[in-house]
């Protein structure tokens, strides 16, 4: 326990309120993914003919993407780290730096879409493309929700009365734990996806 | 404490209307608005089976007086056309299930009773709760409203099966009604699971919560993890209509005469796996929180303790993790390997024990107590046998060999439906009487009361009942005409019979209408504890003021301390020191 922390009500658990919900919230996005993964692993298994990920997929654009992510998720630790030290420079920055390497996997998965639609494949082309687009898709999706949410904390740790509120933080760290929750996600999808 | 709740919206501040009665962020009066938003839905849910029962006994009939009004596609010369009988049957399931009875008793009884029970001020995620509301009624509105949409409502069934429902108009807006309230329930359900974890008054441990808040808590466990597959299922269904992807379509798929255009590949058979692994635990979802409403009405009414108050929680959890591996016993017909339909099998003969030890506690409780007859007492009372038969009859269903036979009769039909209504909705009209003096420090008056009883639960029996012999008999329940097949004929009378007893149980509903909102205006004054209960939410005024208690109540005893030897009163509430 922490000074920060310490200034957080006590709860009957004794976890706050915000962690618990967020790990709450990400057992329920476990099932969402798993149910995606189910239907890859059912859908191929009864496919007739299904192709190999690194023919029908961009594999170094996609090693890129999870680079970005996995310093991604390295660099939303330090922001937390900063704030903790209630350093709100170091947080901005750090923060900054995160939104920044979502941004560009986004742009390079935009790149990968964009080249797909060119070629005229699209989710109804097979039902490979359609487990693809339809994954890589939701994916994109909780990248936005976790820009929209990390924007959201660094907006906020620019008004002063922020630093003042003892829940600043547990949302900073709520925050990281969804963040490594999409980075995880994509750890497992890139194999499943772009290397089996 | 009350972390959330102190800095979100402070206290005694003069609000708005806006605020303080639409977007309100006190439980309460999210409560009260599920309350009210659930009991519509479900009279609107009725409201279509009657036209559906018309078209079951009278086939080929012009329905009377309403008949003219529907437009001509729907109902030619004010008969029924196949396609509305099917939009019917779709929306009554999807209504009475995800905007009626879910609603009512996790979010509406949850909402308002789980914090004051436990002790708390508020939820642990006020905002969140008027978030999760604010997303249910545009959900209820859409999925209601789709009727008036072009192409209409869902044809496709509650369970919404491929590929019928991939090509069938109107499941478009089915599914994203659906992704609407599957994230309220989702809200709603991570807001029960913290605030009971973190918001429990001092001296509330785990066991001494009311075992209503055990229901809660298990429905909002099964509501987080097994509503994300039947929203990921959804997403993947809306792909296949949208985006014309082949996730539930197979190869080479013939549809009036013609290939179907996509690529083909999938199968229909995953989504019928992906919506019972939801729509088995949803089943006790349904169940949990009114079986918990019972267990407080009987301790109150019996002025005695629970009897196994530890077994009836330790039931509940394992149901809870049971329920999860039951689904595919819905499937049974729908092709399975033997090995695996024997495991399902198994796994639903196991779950039926602890169901039958919580109905054995509630039983028990009743012996030797000198019963108090409340009018929430004989709901309470009528819920246990009647839920009994609904129980009972399901033992077939879970039976390879015998629900082969009866998997798609009218025996199903009843069965699930004395589940349902003469378990959950009983349960929940129960609750309705014992918590209104809470909520509108007022009383419902009691004849009514009786007459509303006596009516329903003759009325429910007077539906139900008849469906099993006709399942038995072999009755299809997907006919729109009954009479298209002629071993049906010999049972046509007893659809007549289920027919009257449903217009009987909608007359019934008008004397607890007029009750309900008459009382919350004019009903008889009452105390704050007019039960002379042991629970927490009889320690604060009725209603209670924003913020739920005076001072954080301490707690010191277990939750049922009726008649305890040795004291004046014949109640000893749990916040009361010795």
């Amino acid at each position: 326990m922490n000074a920060t922390t310490a200034a957080v009500p006590q709860t009957s658990s004794g976890i706050s309120n915000a962690k618990l919900g967020v790990w709450l919230f990400l057992a329920s996005e476990i099932m969402l993914f798993s149910t995606l993964f189910t239907t890859y692993i059912v859908l191929r298994l009864s496919a007739t003919s299904w192709p190999w990920g690194w023919t029908a997929l961009n594999v170094p654009l996609g090693t890129l993407n999870t680079a970005i992510l996995i310093t991604s998720s390295v660099t939303i630790v330090m922001a937390y780290a900063r704030a903790y030290d209630r350093d709100v420079a170091g947080f901005r920055k750090w923060m900054a730096l995160t939104l920044a390497l979502s941004a560009c996997f986004l742009v390079v998965k935009a790149f990968e879409y964009g080249h797909e639609f060119s070629l005229g494949i699209g989710p109804s082309t097979s039902v490979f493309y359609a487990v693809y687009f339809t994954m890589t898709g939701l994916h994109g999706l909780h990248i936005v929700g976790g820009i929209i949410v990390n924007s959201g904390l660094l907006y906020m740790s620019y008004r002063k009365d922020c630093w003042e509120d003892p829940l600043f933080l547990g949302r900073v760290e709520g925050a990281g734990l969804y963040w490594h929750f999409v980075d995880i996600v994509w750890i497992f999808l890139f194999p499943a996806l772009y290397l089996l | 404490m009350s972390q959330s709740h102190a800095d979100s919206h402070g206290h005694g501040h003069a609000q708005s209307f806006l605020r303080r009665y639409v977007f309100s962020v006190d439980h309460k009066v999210i409560g009260l608005q599920y309350l009210f938003a659930s009991m519509f839905f479900l009279l609107s849910g009725f409201a279509l089976m009657m036209l559906m029962r018309w078209q079951l006994a009278f086939p080929g009939q012009a329905i009377p007086f309403f008949g003219r009004l529907f437009p001509a596609d729907l109902a030619p010369n004010g008969v029924m056309s196949g396609e509305f009988y099917n939009a019917l049957g779709a929306m009554h399931g999807t209504i009475m299930i995800f905007l009626g009875i879910v609603p009512m008793g996790v979010a509406a009884f949850g909402n308002y009773v789980l914090p004051l029970q436990i002790g708390a001020p508020d939820m642990a995620f006020p905002r969140l709760n008027m978030a999760s509301f604010w997303l249910f009624l545009p959900g209820g509105a859409l999925m209601l409203g789709s009727f008036f949409l072009p192409g209409g409502a869902a044809q496709s069934g509650w369970t919404s099966y491929p590929p019928l429902s991939v090509i069938n108009p109107g499941q478009t807006v089915w599914l994203l009604a659906m992704v609407l309230l599957i994230t309220s329930s989702l809200l709603g359900s991570i807001n029960f699971l913290v605030t009971t974890a973190n918001l429990r008054a001092p001296g509330m441990s785990l066991m001494r919560m009311p075992v209503f808040v055990w229901g809660e808590v298990v429905a909002s466990v099964l509501l987080l993890l097994a509503f994300p597959p039947l929203e990921g299922a959804a997403i993947l269904q809306l792909m296949d209509r949208v985006a014309h992807t082949s996730f539930y379509m197979p190869k080479d798929l013939v549809i009036l005469g013609s290939h179907y255009a996509g690529s083909g590949g999938g199968q229909p058979l995953l989504w019928q796996h992906l919506f019972w692994f939801l729509a088995h635990p949803e089943v006790y979802v349904l169940v949990l929180p009114p079986m918990g409403i019972v267990a407080e009405i009987i301790a109150n009414n019996t002025r005695k303790p629970l009897h196994g108050y530890t077994t009836m929680v330790l039931s509940m959890l394992s149901i809870g993790v049971m329920s999860l591996i039951v689904w595919a016993h819905h499937m049974f017909i729908s092709g399975m390997s033997p090995a695996l339909s024997n495991f399902f099998l198994v796994t639903t003969m196991i779950i039926s024990v602890p169901s039958v030890a919580l109905m054995t506690c509630l039983v028990f409780s009743l012996k030797g107590a000198s019963i108090r007859y409340s009018v929430p007492m004989l709901f309470a009372l009528g819920f246990i046998p009647l839920f009994a038969i609904g129980g009972l009859t399901g033992l077939p269903l879970g039976l390879t060999v015998t629900d082969i036979y009866l998997h798609d009769t009218y025996y199903v039909i009843g069965h699930f439906h004395f589940v349902v209504v003469t378990g959950s909705v009983i349960a929940l009209f129960g609750g309705v009487y014992h918590w209104f003096p809470k909520w509108f420090g007022r009383k419902m008056n009691d004849t009514l009361g009786q007459i509303h009883f006596w009516g329903s639960v003759i009325c429910m029996v007077g539906i139900f009942l008849p469906m099993l012999p006709m399942g038995l008999a072999g009755a299809s329940r997907r006919l729109y005409d009954p009479t298209a097949q002629m071993h049906n004929l010999i049972v046509q009378p007893l659809n007549v019979v289920s027919t009257m007893f449903t217009y009987g149980l909608a007359l019934f509903q008008i004397p607890f209408l007029w009750n309900f909102f008459h009382s919350i205006f004019r009903g008889e004054k009452t105390v704050e504890n007019p039960w002379q209960a042991t629970t927490l939410e009889w320690a604060c005024p009725s209603p209670p003021p924003h913020g739920n208690f005076e001072k954080t109540p301490r707690v010191y005893r277990d939750p049922y301390e009726y008649s305890a030897p040795g004291r004046k009163t014949d109640y000893w509430p749990q916040n009361e020191p010795a």
